[in-house]
């Protein structure tokens, strides 16, 4: 299927709630579940979810939601999760992928982390908009929602909120040249955030997730 | 289990940096501040199986068979991905991100991977020899990186072949 073809398939409001979803759990979900968060019932989530990963958006798997296996386990329960398969569609036709995987070979084998991170600071901070501030930590995470993050809010140490961020926007280049390119990005949020008092973001990277978390410091003692 | 990585073979990794300034040197103390954490990050994370120290030593900093510059990192995993996840998904990444500011960017490749038989201590020769292969030759099977992987399969392979 074109790329083209797949992300029209979102273009129907159920299907795309379904496909949300499925990937803000960031694990596997079964129908019923898929079924009761978008208020529909399991036969049609069922049949939206298996047009989704014909597609390739989704990848469809099974597993026995009851933990029990052998005889009178029942069948297996078909499940879904976000497929790490990119979809883009540009018109007309660009290609800055390749173009970015270039600049950053170039600037790998050149040694330029700190330029790099110099530019994307400034970069982050031209992003902050009117004010030079995208507010607190609730600001901050609708900005980084609008760039494609799609952050989560977690209670940290000593109930301070922390976001991460399920969705790298640089994956391809990311895994590529992983320290040149996640230390642009930390420079990026960093530039970001600045102006938004008691807001801090750091590196800590965990598997599957954004290398970046940003976090409330207003009750930290620090 | 992955079908690159049975458990009859471990993953060696050697790299080499060399410094921009003295181990000793105030420019040099954030560095040497994150030695201790980071080799009690890499001996705790998953798939860790082994890393080079100097006897008597709490690391491998003091050996330089690379250059009097040259400090080398040599470890072995269990598989690809519990390597990867340990250098660039875990606090390690901290560390690789200010690479710059304490090292030299290299004109060769700086990092080789192999597999060698679970249970083999592979020597500072052999991870030099790998090196050296890997920057006369280009990646393969017998020395690679994480942007050219080979699995264990075809290293064995080519190990026979070659032996």
């Amino acid at each position: 299927m074109e790329d083209i073809e797949a992300v029209a398939l979102l273009q129907d409001p159920l299907r795309r709630r379904l496909y949300e979803f499925v990937a803000a759990r960031g694990r596997e979900v079964g129908r019923n579940e898929a079924a009761e968060a978008v208020g529909v019932g399991r036969t049609l989530a069922a049949f939206h979810l298996d047009k989704l990963a014909e597609a390739g958006l989704l990848e469809a798997g099974s597993r026995r939601l009851t933990g029990r296996s052998g005889p009178g386990a029942g069948r297996p329960a078909k499940v879904y999760r976000r497929s790490g398969v990119e979809r883009g569609v540009s018109v007309p036709s660009r290609d800055y992928r390749t173009a970015a995987g270039l600049l950053a070979e170039a600037a790998e084998a050149a040694g330029l982390d700190m330029e790099l991170q110099d530019a994307a600071r400034r970069r982050g901070r031209a992003l902050r908009g009117p004010g030079g501030s995208c507010g607190d930590l609730g600001g901050v995470e609708r900005v980084l929602a609008g760039r494609g993050y799609e952050p989560v809010l977690e209670v940290g140490e000593g109930g301070r909120g922390v976001l991460r961020m399920r969705n790298c926007p640089f994956h391809a280049v990311a895994e590529q040249f992983p320290p040149l390119v996640c230390g642009m990005n930390l420079a990026l949020l960093e530039g970001l955030v600045e102006g938004s008092e008691g807001v801090r973001v750091r590196m800590d990277p965990r598997p599957g997730w954004c290398c970046v978390a940003a976090e409330s410091s207003k009750d930290n003692e620090d | 289990m992955t079908p690159d990585a049975p458990a009859s073979f471990h993953l060696a990794q050697f790299n080499v940096a060399t410094l921009r300034l003295p181990l000793d040197d105030p420019g040099m103390v954030d560095f040497v501040a994150l030695l201790d954490p980071m080799n009690a990050l890499a001996d705790g994370a998953p798939g860790f199986v082994w890393r080079l120290v100097e006897e008597g030593r709490p690391d491998a900093t003091g050996m330089r068979p690379a250059g009097a510059d040259v400090i080398i990192n040599f470890s072995v995993w269990e598989s690809r991905e519990s390597l990867w996840d340990f250098v660039y998904r875990s606090g390690h990444l901290e560390t690789m991100r200010r690479r710059r500011e304490w090292f030299h960017r290299h004109a060769d490749a700086h990092l080789v991977l192999w597999w060698i038989p679970a249970g083999h201590v592979p020597s500072v020769g052999e991870a030099m020899e790998r090196l050296a292969l890997l920057r006369s030759m280009g990646p393969s099977p017998r020395a690679f990186t994480f942007g050219s992987a080979y699995g264990a399969g075809e290293a064995a392979e080519t190990e026979t072949a070659t032996a």
